[in-house]
Protein backbone atom coordinates (compact mmCIF):
# COMPACT_ATOMS: atom_id res chain seq x y z
CA UNK A 1 0.00 0.00 0.00
CA UNK A 2 1.10 3.53 -0.74
CA UNK A 3 -0.42 6.88 0.18
CA UNK A 4 -0.06 9.71 -2.27
CA UNK A 5 -1.53 12.54 -4.31
CA UNK A 6 -3.18 11.66 -7.59
CA UNK A 7 -4.43 13.99 -10.30
CA UNK A 8 -7.70 13.55 -12.16
CA UNK A 9 -6.93 13.24 -15.87
CA UNK A 10 -10.57 12.86 -16.91
CA UNK A 11 -13.87 12.04 -15.26
CA UNK A 12 -16.65 11.28 -17.73
CA UNK A 13 -20.11 9.76 -17.81
CA UNK A 14 -20.54 6.29 -19.33
CA UNK A 15 -24.24 5.92 -18.52
CA UNK A 16 -26.78 7.96 -16.55
CA UNK A 17 -25.03 7.26 -13.23
CA UNK A 18 -21.84 5.33 -14.06
CA UNK A 19 -18.64 7.33 -14.57
CA UNK A 20 -15.07 6.60 -15.63
CA UNK A 21 -12.15 8.42 -14.02
CA UNK A 22 -8.46 8.16 -14.76
CA UNK A 23 -6.08 9.14 -11.97
CA UNK A 24 -2.43 9.92 -12.61
CA UNK A 25 0.00 8.88 -9.90
CA UNK A 26 2.10 6.10 -8.44
CA UNK A 27 0.58 2.70 -9.20
CA UNK A 28 3.56 0.64 -8.02
CA UNK A 29 1.54 -0.77 -5.10
CA UNK A 30 -0.98 -2.46 -7.39
CA UNK A 31 0.00 -6.11 -7.63
CA UNK A 32 -3.17 -7.85 -8.84
CA UNK A 33 -6.44 -7.16 -10.65
CA UNK A 34 -9.38 -6.78 -8.26
CA UNK A 35 -7.48 -4.60 -5.80
CA UNK A 36 -8.94 -1.24 -4.81
CA UNK A 37 -8.01 2.29 -3.84
CA UNK A 38 -9.35 4.32 -0.90
CA UNK A 39 -9.97 7.96 -1.68
CA UNK A 40 -10.22 10.97 0.63
CA UNK A 41 -12.91 13.42 -0.46
CA UNK A 42 -13.65 16.94 0.80
CA UNK A 43 -16.30 17.08 3.49
CA UNK A 44 -16.35 13.31 4.13
CA UNK A 45 -14.56 11.81 7.12
CA UNK A 46 -14.03 8.28 5.86
CA UNK A 47 -12.28 7.46 2.62
CA UNK A 48 -14.26 5.78 -0.14
CA UNK A 49 -13.06 2.42 -1.49
CA UNK A 50 -13.31 2.05 -5.30
CA UNK A 51 -12.10 -0.92 -7.34
CA UNK A 52 -9.39 -0.51 -9.95
CA UNK A 53 -10.58 -1.30 -13.48
CA UNK A 54 -7.24 -1.01 -15.24
CA UNK A 55 -3.82 0.45 -14.59
CA UNK A 56 -0.44 1.15 -16.13
CA UNK A 57 2.77 2.67 -14.82
CA UNK A 58 1.38 6.22 -15.01
CA UNK A 59 -2.10 5.89 -13.62
CA UNK A 60 -5.25 3.92 -13.02
CA UNK A 61 -8.83 3.83 -14.26
CA UNK A 62 -11.85 3.52 -11.98
CA UNK A 63 -15.40 3.01 -13.17
CA UNK A 64 -17.90 3.78 -10.44
CA UNK A 65 -21.60 4.30 -9.94
CA UNK A 66 -22.90 7.42 -8.23
CA UNK A 67 -25.02 6.02 -5.40
CA UNK A 68 -24.38 8.27 -2.40
CA UNK A 69 -22.52 11.29 -1.08
CA UNK A 70 -19.07 9.79 -1.57
CA UNK A 71 -19.48 8.74 -5.18
CA UNK A 72 -21.34 12.00 -5.90
CA UNK A 73 -18.32 13.92 -4.59
CA UNK A 74 -16.06 11.74 -6.71
CA UNK A 75 -18.26 12.43 -9.72
CA UNK A 76 -17.75 16.14 -9.18
CA UNK A 77 -13.94 15.97 -9.25
CA UNK A 78 -12.77 18.01 -12.24
CA UNK A 79 -9.74 17.26 -14.44
CA UNK A 80 -6.63 18.52 -12.67
CA UNK A 81 -8.12 18.03 -9.20
CA UNK A 82 -5.76 16.49 -6.64
CA UNK A 83 -6.97 13.51 -4.56
CA UNK A 84 -5.32 11.81 -1.58
CA UNK A 85 -5.41 8.09 -2.32
CA UNK A 86 -4.35 4.89 -0.58
CA UNK A 87 -3.37 2.63 -3.47
CA UNK A 88 -2.99 -1.11 -3.88
CA UNK A 89 -5.40 -2.33 -1.19
CA UNK A 90 -6.82 -5.83 -0.83
CA UNK A 91 -5.66 -9.18 -2.17
CA UNK A 92 -7.15 -9.05 -5.66
CA UNK A 93 -7.58 -12.02 -7.97
CA UNK A 94 -4.82 -14.63 -7.99
CA UNK A 95 -4.41 -15.23 -11.73
CA UNK A 96 -2.24 -18.29 -11.09
CA UNK A 97 -5.25 -20.08 -9.62
CA UNK A 98 -7.33 -19.51 -12.73
CA UNK A 99 -7.64 -22.20 -15.35
CA UNK A 100 -7.00 -21.92 -19.09
CA UNK A 101 -10.68 -21.21 -19.75
CA UNK A 102 -11.78 -19.00 -16.90
CA UNK A 103 -15.20 -17.36 -16.86
CA UNK A 104 -14.97 -13.69 -15.95
CA UNK A 105 -18.39 -12.76 -14.63
CA UNK A 106 -19.33 -9.16 -13.85
CA UNK A 107 -22.68 -7.78 -12.75
CA UNK A 108 -23.46 -4.06 -13.02
CA UNK A 109 -20.87 -1.97 -11.26
CA UNK A 110 -19.07 -5.21 -10.35
CA UNK A 111 -17.92 -5.36 -13.97
CA UNK A 112 -14.96 -2.91 -13.90
CA UNK A 113 -12.42 -4.99 -11.93
CA UNK A 114 -13.19 -7.94 -14.21
CA UNK A 115 -11.72 -6.01 -17.14
CA UNK A 116 -8.33 -5.75 -15.43
CA UNK A 117 -8.62 -9.43 -14.58
CA UNK A 118 -9.42 -10.40 -18.20
CA UNK A 119 -6.35 -8.47 -19.36
CA UNK A 120 -4.15 -10.16 -16.76
CA UNK A 121 -5.47 -13.60 -17.77
CA UNK A 122 -4.67 -12.88 -21.42
CA UNK A 123 -1.19 -11.76 -20.44
CA UNK A 124 -0.74 -15.02 -18.53
CA UNK A 125 -1.58 -16.94 -21.73
CA UNK A 126 -5.06 -17.97 -20.63
CA UNK A 127 -8.35 -17.67 -22.47
CA UNK A 128 -10.89 -15.75 -20.41
CA UNK A 129 -14.56 -15.74 -21.38
CA UNK A 130 -16.56 -12.69 -20.26
CA UNK A 131 -20.18 -12.72 -19.12
CA UNK A 132 -21.49 -9.29 -18.20
CA UNK A 133 -24.91 -8.77 -16.65
CA UNK A 134 -26.97 -5.58 -16.58
CA UNK A 135 -30.57 -4.65 -15.89
CA UNK A 136 -31.27 -2.99 -19.21
CA UNK A 137 -29.58 -1.70 -22.39
CA UNK A 138 -29.23 1.90 -21.12
CA UNK A 139 -27.17 0.71 -18.16
CA UNK A 140 -24.57 -1.22 -20.16
CA UNK A 141 -20.95 -0.07 -20.04
CA UNK A 142 -17.58 -1.73 -20.66
CA UNK A 143 -18.95 -4.10 -23.35
CA UNK A 144 -16.75 -2.57 -26.09
CA UNK A 145 -13.75 -2.63 -23.84
CA UNK A 146 -14.09 -6.39 -23.31
CA UNK A 147 -14.73 -7.01 -27.01
CA UNK A 148 -11.60 -5.03 -27.90
CA UNK A 149 -9.60 -7.60 -25.92
CA UNK A 150 -10.77 -10.12 -28.53
CA UNK A 151 -12.26 -12.47 -25.96
CA UNK A 152 -15.63 -14.18 -26.03
CA UNK A 153 -18.07 -11.72 -24.48
CA UNK A 154 -21.71 -12.34 -23.66
CA UNK A 155 -23.94 -9.58 -22.32
CA UNK A 156 -27.17 -10.34 -20.50
CA UNK A 157 -29.97 -7.93 -19.63
CA UNK A 158 -32.74 -8.72 -17.21
CA UNK A 159 -35.35 -7.16 -19.52
CA UNK A 160 -33.90 -8.61 -22.72
CA UNK A 161 -33.30 -5.19 -24.28
CA UNK A 162 -29.75 -6.23 -25.30
CA UNK A 163 -27.90 -9.51 -25.60
CA UNK A 164 -29.21 -12.56 -23.82
CA UNK A 165 -32.38 -12.08 -21.78
CA UNK A 166 -31.97 -12.98 -18.11
CA UNK A 167 -29.16 -13.15 -15.59
CA UNK A 168 -25.47 -14.02 -15.98
CA UNK A 169 -26.33 -17.52 -14.80
CA UNK A 170 -28.58 -17.91 -17.88
CA UNK A 171 -25.52 -17.48 -20.11
CA UNK A 172 -22.99 -19.84 -18.50
CA UNK A 173 -21.27 -21.89 -21.25
CA UNK A 174 -20.65 -25.64 -21.01
CA UNK A 175 -16.91 -25.46 -21.43
CA UNK A 176 -14.98 -23.67 -18.68
CA UNK A 177 -12.60 -24.76 -15.94
CA UNK A 178 -12.70 -21.90 -13.40
CA UNK A 179 -14.60 -18.70 -12.74
CA UNK A 180 -14.16 -15.28 -11.13
CA UNK A 181 -17.17 -13.14 -10.25
CA UNK A 182 -17.91 -9.66 -8.96
CA UNK A 183 -21.35 -8.11 -8.65
CA UNK A 184 -24.34 -7.72 -6.36
CA UNK A 185 -24.80 -10.25 -3.55
CA UNK A 186 -27.76 -12.09 -5.13
CA UNK A 187 -25.78 -12.51 -8.37
CA UNK A 188 -22.77 -13.92 -6.54
CA UNK A 189 -25.00 -16.34 -4.68
CA UNK A 190 -26.65 -17.46 -7.94
CA UNK A 191 -23.23 -17.99 -9.55
CA UNK A 192 -22.16 -20.00 -6.51
CA UNK A 193 -25.13 -22.32 -6.96
CA UNK A 194 -24.87 -22.60 -10.75
CA UNK A 195 -21.12 -22.93 -11.25
CA UNK A 196 -19.73 -26.41 -11.82
CA UNK A 197 -16.13 -25.53 -11.00
CA UNK A 198 -14.13 -23.85 -8.28
CA UNK A 199 -13.76 -20.09 -8.44
CA UNK A 200 -13.22 -16.74 -6.80
CA UNK A 201 -15.71 -14.10 -5.65
CA UNK A 202 -15.04 -10.44 -4.98
CA UNK A 203 -17.15 -8.92 -2.20
CA UNK A 204 -18.18 -5.44 -1.15
CA UNK A 205 -18.61 -4.16 2.41
CA UNK A 206 -18.75 -0.88 4.29
CA UNK A 207 -15.20 -0.22 5.44
CA UNK A 208 -13.56 1.91 8.06
CA UNK A 209 -9.88 2.01 7.17
CA UNK A 210 -9.55 -0.23 4.10
CA UNK A 211 -6.17 -1.62 5.20
CA UNK A 212 -6.98 -4.15 7.91
CA UNK A 213 -6.76 -2.13 11.11
CA UNK A 214 -10.30 -1.51 12.34
CA UNK A 215 -12.07 -4.86 11.79
CA UNK A 216 -15.04 -2.88 10.44
CA UNK A 217 -15.57 -5.18 7.43
CA UNK A 218 -15.00 -8.62 8.96
CA UNK A 219 -16.95 -11.61 7.71
CA UNK A 220 -17.09 -15.23 8.78
CA UNK A 221 -15.60 -17.84 6.45
CA UNK A 222 -14.98 -21.56 6.72
CA UNK A 223 -11.31 -20.68 7.21
CA UNK A 224 -12.04 -18.29 10.11
CA UNK A 225 -12.96 -14.62 10.19
CA UNK A 226 -11.57 -12.47 7.40
CA UNK A 227 -11.38 -8.75 6.71
CA UNK A 228 -12.92 -7.95 3.34
CA UNK A 229 -10.47 -5.06 2.92
CA UNK A 230 -7.25 -6.91 3.70
CA UNK A 231 -7.81 -10.69 3.47
CA UNK A 232 -10.32 -10.01 0.65
CA UNK A 233 -12.13 -8.59 -1.20
CA UNK A 234 -11.57 -11.82 -3.16
CA UNK A 235 -12.52 -15.04 -1.38
CA UNK A 236 -12.48 -18.64 -2.58
CA UNK A 237 -15.71 -20.42 -3.35
CA UNK A 238 -14.85 -23.16 -0.85
CA UNK A 239 -14.52 -20.83 2.14
CA UNK A 240 -17.64 -18.74 1.76
CA UNK A 241 -20.40 -18.76 4.35
CA UNK A 242 -23.38 -17.05 2.72
CA UNK A 243 -25.18 -15.88 5.85
CA UNK A 244 -22.83 -12.92 6.06
CA UNK A 245 -23.03 -11.95 2.39
CA UNK A 246 -25.78 -10.63 0.17
CA UNK B 1 15.37 21.59 21.81
CA UNK B 2 11.74 20.68 22.46
CA UNK B 3 11.39 17.90 25.02
CA UNK B 4 8.41 15.71 24.05
CA UNK B 5 8.91 13.14 26.81
CA UNK B 6 6.14 12.38 29.30
CA UNK B 7 5.87 9.85 32.10
CA UNK B 8 2.98 7.45 32.77
CA UNK B 9 3.15 5.70 36.15
CA UNK B 10 6.94 5.59 36.22
CA UNK B 11 7.48 4.64 32.56
CA UNK B 12 8.86 7.43 30.40
CA UNK B 13 7.51 7.75 26.85
CA UNK B 14 9.48 9.45 24.08
CA UNK B 15 6.33 11.42 23.30
CA UNK B 16 2.72 11.42 24.49
CA UNK B 17 1.25 9.99 21.26
CA UNK B 18 -0.48 6.62 21.68
CA UNK B 19 -2.65 4.98 19.00
CA UNK B 20 -5.95 4.10 20.65
CA UNK B 21 -7.22 0.56 21.08
CA UNK B 22 -9.28 -0.74 18.19
CA UNK B 23 -7.65 1.51 15.61
CA UNK B 24 -4.20 -0.11 15.54
CA UNK B 25 -4.82 -3.86 15.82
CA UNK B 26 -1.80 -5.50 17.41
CA UNK B 27 0.49 -3.18 15.46
CA UNK B 28 1.25 -5.48 12.55
CA UNK B 29 -0.56 -3.60 9.77
CA UNK B 30 0.99 -0.25 10.69
CA UNK B 31 4.47 -1.71 11.08
CA UNK B 32 4.32 -2.38 7.33
CA UNK B 33 3.77 1.35 6.71
CA UNK B 34 6.29 2.96 9.10
CA UNK B 35 8.60 2.17 12.02
CA UNK B 36 6.11 2.17 14.88
CA UNK B 37 8.92 2.55 17.41
CA UNK B 38 8.48 6.31 16.92
CA UNK B 39 5.26 6.05 19.00
CA UNK B 40 5.11 6.80 22.71
CA UNK B 41 3.46 3.40 22.97
CA UNK B 42 0.20 1.98 21.62
CA UNK B 43 -2.89 0.45 23.12
CA UNK B 44 -3.57 -2.86 21.44
CA UNK B 45 -6.91 -4.23 20.28
CA UNK B 46 -9.41 -4.76 23.08
CA UNK B 47 -8.81 -8.29 24.31
CA UNK B 48 -11.34 -10.53 26.02
CA UNK B 49 -11.21 -13.85 27.85
CA UNK B 50 -12.79 -15.76 24.93
CA UNK B 51 -12.39 -15.17 21.16
CA UNK B 52 -15.06 -12.89 19.72
CA UNK B 53 -16.24 -12.34 16.15
CA UNK B 54 -18.19 -9.24 17.11
CA UNK B 55 -21.31 -7.78 15.51
CA UNK B 56 -22.79 -8.47 12.07
CA UNK B 57 -22.04 -6.11 9.15
CA UNK B 58 -22.46 -3.28 8.45
CA UNK B 59 -20.33 -2.25 11.40
CA UNK B 60 -19.25 1.15 10.10
CA UNK B 61 -21.17 4.36 9.42
CA UNK B 62 -20.24 7.98 9.00
CA UNK B 63 -21.26 11.28 10.52
CA UNK B 64 -20.24 14.90 10.09
CA UNK B 65 -16.52 14.97 11.01
CA UNK B 66 -16.57 11.49 12.40
CA UNK B 67 -17.51 7.84 12.18
CA UNK B 68 -19.61 5.28 14.02
CA UNK B 69 -18.39 1.78 14.70
CA UNK B 70 -20.13 -1.28 16.06
CA UNK B 71 -17.30 -3.78 15.65
CA UNK B 72 -18.22 -5.43 18.93
CA UNK B 73 -14.77 -6.22 20.33
CA UNK B 74 -13.65 -8.68 17.67
CA UNK B 75 -10.45 -10.30 18.93
CA UNK B 76 -8.84 -13.75 19.03
CA UNK B 77 -9.13 -14.08 22.83
CA UNK B 78 -6.42 -13.59 25.44
CA UNK B 79 -4.76 -16.98 25.01
CA UNK B 80 -4.14 -16.53 21.29
CA UNK B 81 -3.12 -12.91 21.84
CA UNK B 82 -0.40 -14.13 24.19
CA UNK B 83 0.59 -17.11 22.05
CA UNK B 84 0.44 -15.49 18.61
CA UNK B 85 0.09 -11.70 18.62
CA UNK B 86 2.57 -10.68 21.31
CA UNK B 87 5.50 -12.68 19.84
CA UNK B 88 4.81 -11.03 16.47
CA UNK B 89 4.52 -7.62 18.11
CA UNK B 90 7.91 -8.07 19.77
CA UNK B 91 9.51 -8.29 16.32
CA UNK B 92 8.27 -4.84 15.28
CA UNK B 93 7.91 -2.91 18.56
CA UNK B 94 10.57 -2.78 21.27
CA UNK B 95 8.80 -0.50 23.78
CA UNK B 96 6.35 -1.39 26.56
CA UNK B 97 2.85 -1.75 25.13
CA UNK B 98 -0.52 -0.92 26.66
CA UNK B 99 -2.74 -3.98 27.01
CA UNK B 100 -6.39 -3.08 26.49
CA UNK B 101 -8.82 -5.46 28.16
CA UNK B 102 -12.60 -5.84 28.03
CA UNK B 103 -14.87 -8.17 29.89
CA UNK B 104 -18.43 -9.14 30.60
CA UNK B 105 -18.06 -9.93 34.28
CA UNK B 106 -15.71 -8.86 37.07
CA UNK B 107 -14.14 -12.32 36.89
CA UNK B 108 -13.52 -11.93 33.12
CA UNK B 109 -11.62 -8.71 33.70
CA UNK B 110 -9.53 -10.15 36.51
CA UNK B 111 -8.72 -13.34 34.57
CA UNK B 112 -7.67 -11.56 31.35
CA UNK B 113 -5.74 -8.82 33.15
CA UNK B 114 -3.86 -11.34 35.32
CA UNK B 115 -2.70 -13.24 32.22
CA UNK B 116 -1.57 -10.11 30.37
CA UNK B 117 0.07 -8.65 33.49
CA UNK B 118 2.62 -11.48 33.34
CA UNK B 119 3.69 -10.62 29.79
CA UNK B 120 7.04 -8.89 29.73
CA UNK B 121 6.18 -6.40 27.00
CA UNK B 122 3.00 -5.19 28.70
CA UNK B 123 3.79 -1.90 30.42
CA UNK B 124 0.31 -0.86 31.45
CA UNK B 125 -3.17 -2.37 31.54
CA UNK B 126 -5.98 -0.28 30.12
CA UNK B 127 -9.30 -1.64 31.30
CA UNK B 128 -12.22 -0.81 29.01
CA UNK B 129 -15.33 -0.51 31.14
CA UNK B 130 -17.09 1.62 28.57
CA UNK B 131 -17.46 -0.06 25.19
CA UNK B 132 -21.00 0.82 24.15
CA UNK B 133 -21.34 -1.85 21.50
CA UNK B 134 -21.85 -5.11 23.27
CA UNK B 135 -25.24 -6.18 24.54
CA UNK B 136 -25.14 -6.70 28.27
CA UNK B 137 -21.44 -5.87 28.17
CA UNK B 138 -19.09 -3.16 29.32
CA UNK B 139 -21.68 -0.40 29.40
CA UNK B 140 -22.99 -1.30 32.84
CA UNK B 141 -19.59 -1.16 34.54
CA UNK B 142 -18.60 2.22 33.19
CA UNK B 143 -21.89 3.92 33.84
CA UNK B 144 -22.01 3.09 37.55
CA UNK B 145 -19.27 4.35 39.92
CA UNK B 146 -19.75 1.35 42.24
CA UNK B 147 -19.40 -1.16 39.40
CA UNK B 148 -16.37 0.70 38.02
CA UNK B 149 -14.77 0.55 41.46
CA UNK B 150 -15.52 -3.16 41.74
CA UNK B 151 -13.74 -3.92 38.45
CA UNK B 152 -10.82 -1.72 39.50
CA UNK B 153 -10.39 -3.51 42.81
CA UNK B 154 -10.65 -6.95 41.20
CA UNK B 155 -8.02 -6.11 38.57
CA UNK B 156 -5.67 -4.40 41.04
CA UNK B 157 -5.84 -7.46 43.31
CA UNK B 158 -4.37 -9.76 40.64
CA UNK B 159 -1.93 -7.48 38.81
CA UNK B 160 1.37 -5.71 39.42
CA UNK B 161 1.49 -3.27 36.51
CA UNK B 162 -0.15 0.18 36.38
CA UNK B 163 -3.90 -0.07 35.75
CA UNK B 164 -5.67 2.63 33.74
CA UNK B 165 -9.45 2.49 33.75
CA UNK B 166 -10.90 3.56 30.39
CA UNK B 167 -14.04 5.57 31.03
CA UNK B 168 -17.27 5.95 29.09
CA UNK B 169 -18.53 9.41 28.17
CA UNK B 170 -22.09 8.08 28.15
CA UNK B 171 -22.71 9.09 31.77
CA UNK B 172 -24.12 12.07 33.61
CA UNK B 173 -21.03 12.68 35.76
CA UNK B 174 -17.78 11.21 34.44
CA UNK B 175 -15.83 12.81 37.30
CA UNK B 176 -17.76 10.67 39.80
CA UNK B 177 -16.78 7.48 37.94
CA UNK B 178 -13.15 8.64 37.79
CA UNK B 179 -13.13 9.36 41.53
CA UNK B 180 -14.57 5.91 42.26
CA UNK B 181 -11.80 4.30 40.19
CA UNK B 182 -9.13 6.35 41.96
CA UNK B 183 -10.48 5.42 45.39
CA UNK B 184 -10.52 1.75 44.34
CA UNK B 185 -6.81 1.90 43.54
CA UNK B 186 -6.60 2.75 39.83
CA UNK B 187 -3.20 4.10 38.79
CA UNK B 188 -4.79 6.30 36.15
CA UNK B 189 -7.82 6.82 33.94
CA UNK B 190 -8.15 7.13 30.18
CA UNK B 191 -11.00 8.94 28.48
CA UNK B 192 -13.11 9.28 26.45
CA UNK B 193 -14.36 6.14 24.81
CA UNK B 194 -16.82 6.60 21.93
CA UNK B 195 -20.17 8.36 22.29
CA UNK B 196 -23.24 6.20 21.75
CA UNK B 197 -24.73 7.17 18.39
CA UNK B 198 -26.97 6.10 15.48
CA UNK B 199 -27.51 6.83 11.79
CA UNK B 200 -30.59 5.90 9.78
CA UNK B 201 -30.54 4.99 6.08
CA UNK B 202 -33.28 7.00 4.34
CA UNK B 203 -33.65 4.48 1.51
CA UNK B 204 -34.13 1.46 3.78
CA UNK B 205 -35.64 3.52 6.60
CA UNK B 206 -33.61 1.45 9.04
CA UNK B 207 -30.46 2.08 11.10
CA UNK B 208 -27.30 1.93 8.97
CA UNK B 209 -25.51 -0.28 11.48
CA UNK B 210 -26.73 -3.87 11.82
CA UNK B 211 -26.27 -3.40 15.57
CA UNK B 212 -28.52 -0.33 15.52
CA UNK B 213 -26.23 1.82 17.64
CA UNK B 214 -22.49 2.38 17.44
CA UNK B 215 -19.77 4.48 19.00
CA UNK B 216 -19.06 7.92 17.54
CA UNK B 217 -15.43 8.97 17.21
CA UNK B 218 -13.40 11.45 15.20
CA UNK B 219 -13.04 15.24 15.31
CA UNK B 220 -16.80 15.56 16.03
CA UNK B 221 -16.19 14.40 19.62
CA UNK B 222 -12.97 16.33 20.33
CA UNK B 223 -14.59 19.24 22.22
CA UNK B 224 -16.46 16.72 24.39
CA UNK B 225 -13.16 15.01 25.18
CA UNK B 226 -11.52 18.30 26.12
CA UNK B 227 -14.39 19.15 28.48
CA UNK B 228 -14.40 15.71 30.14
CA UNK B 229 -10.62 15.55 30.58
CA UNK B 230 -10.80 19.04 32.10
CA UNK B 231 -13.52 17.96 34.55
CA UNK B 232 -11.79 14.73 35.52
CA UNK B 233 -8.48 16.57 36.06
CA UNK B 234 -10.22 18.66 38.72
CA UNK B 235 -11.67 15.55 40.36
CA UNK B 236 -8.70 13.16 40.62
CA UNK B 237 -4.96 13.29 41.24
CA UNK B 238 -4.00 10.17 39.22
CA UNK B 239 -2.74 10.65 35.64
CA UNK B 240 -5.20 10.98 32.77
CA UNK B 241 -4.71 9.65 29.26
CA UNK B 242 -6.87 11.89 27.08
CA UNK B 243 -8.45 10.84 23.80
CA UNK B 244 -11.38 11.56 21.52
CA UNK B 245 -11.06 12.95 18.01
CA UNK B 246 -7.39 13.92 18.27
CA UNK B 247 -5.94 14.42 14.80
CA UNK B 248 -3.12 16.98 15.07
CA UNK B 249 -0.21 18.07 17.27
CA UNK B 250 -2.34 21.09 18.26
CA UNK B 251 -5.07 18.72 19.49
CA UNK B 252 -2.48 16.82 21.58
CA UNK B 253 -1.39 20.04 23.27
CA UNK B 254 -4.99 21.16 23.84
CA UNK B 255 -5.92 17.89 25.58
CA UNK B 256 -2.76 18.08 27.68
CA UNK B 257 -3.60 21.63 28.74
CA UNK B 258 -7.03 20.27 29.77
CA UNK B 259 -5.29 17.74 32.01
CA UNK B 260 -3.99 14.79 29.99
CA UNK B 261 -0.55 13.37 30.79
CA UNK B 262 -0.55 11.52 27.44
CA UNK B 263 -2.90 11.38 24.48
CA UNK B 264 -4.40 8.59 22.43
CA UNK B 265 -5.21 8.96 18.74
CA UNK B 266 -8.01 6.78 17.36
CA UNK B 267 -10.14 7.38 14.29
CA UNK B 268 -7.43 9.51 12.64
CA UNK B 269 -5.34 6.33 12.15
CA UNK B 270 -8.11 4.85 10.03
CA UNK B 271 -8.26 7.81 7.65
CA UNK B 272 -4.52 8.23 7.42
CA UNK B 273 -2.36 5.26 8.38
CA UNK B 274 0.48 7.75 8.94
CA UNK B 275 -1.50 10.03 11.29
CA UNK B 276 0.46 9.27 14.48
CA UNK B 277 3.84 9.43 12.76
CA UNK B 278 2.89 12.84 11.33
CA UNK B 279 1.61 14.17 14.68
CA UNK B 280 4.89 13.13 16.35
CA UNK B 281 6.84 14.78 13.55
CA UNK B 282 4.83 18.02 13.98
CA UNK B 283 4.99 18.20 17.79
CA UNK B 284 8.36 20.02 18.20
CA UNK B 285 7.37 22.70 15.67
CA UNK B 286 3.97 23.29 17.30
CA UNK B 287 5.56 23.32 20.79
CA UNK B 288 7.95 26.00 19.61
CA UNK B 289 5.09 27.98 18.10
CA UNK B 290 3.39 28.11 21.51
CA UNK B 291 6.56 28.59 23.56
CA UNK B 292 6.51 25.11 25.14
CA UNK B 293 9.95 23.70 26.08
CA UNK B 294 8.82 20.51 27.80
CA UNK B 295 5.51 18.75 27.15
CA UNK B 296 5.43 17.18 30.61
CA UNK B 297 5.13 20.68 32.09
CA UNK B 298 1.85 21.58 30.37
CA UNK B 299 -0.50 18.90 31.76
CA UNK B 300 -3.45 20.72 33.30
CA UNK B 301 -2.03 24.10 32.28
CA UNK B 302 -5.47 25.44 31.42
CA UNK B 303 -6.67 25.18 35.01
CA UNK B 304 -6.47 28.03 37.49
CA UNK B 305 -3.96 27.93 40.32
Amino acid sequence: MTQGSYFVEYNRALTKDVREMRLLGDTSAITAPGQFVNIQLDGLFLRRPISVCDWDSEGLIMIYKVVGRGTAALGGAAPGAKLDVLCGLGNGFDVSRCGGRTLVIGGGVGTPPMYGLAKALLKAGKTPIAILGFNTREEIFCEDRFRELGIGTTVTTVDGSWGTRGFVTDALPEDYDYFCACGPGPMLKAVYSAAKTSGLFSFEERMGCGFGACMGCSCKTKYGSKRICKDGPVLEKEEIIWQTHG
Amino acid sequence: MADTRVTLSGITLDNPVIPASGTFGYGREFAQFYDINCLGTFSFKGTTREPRFGNPAPRIAEGPSGMLNAVGLQNPGVERVIAEELPELKKVFRKPVMANVSGFSVEDYAHTCALLDREEQVGWLEVNISCPNVHGGGMAFGSDPAAAAEVTRAVKAVTTKPVYMKLSPNVTDIAAVARACEEAGADGVSLINTLLAMRIDLKRKKPVLANGTGGLSGPAVFPVAVRMVYQVYEAVSIPIIGMGGVSSAEDVIELMLAGAAAVEVGAANLVSPFACRDIIRDLPRVMEQYGIQSLSDITGGAHNG
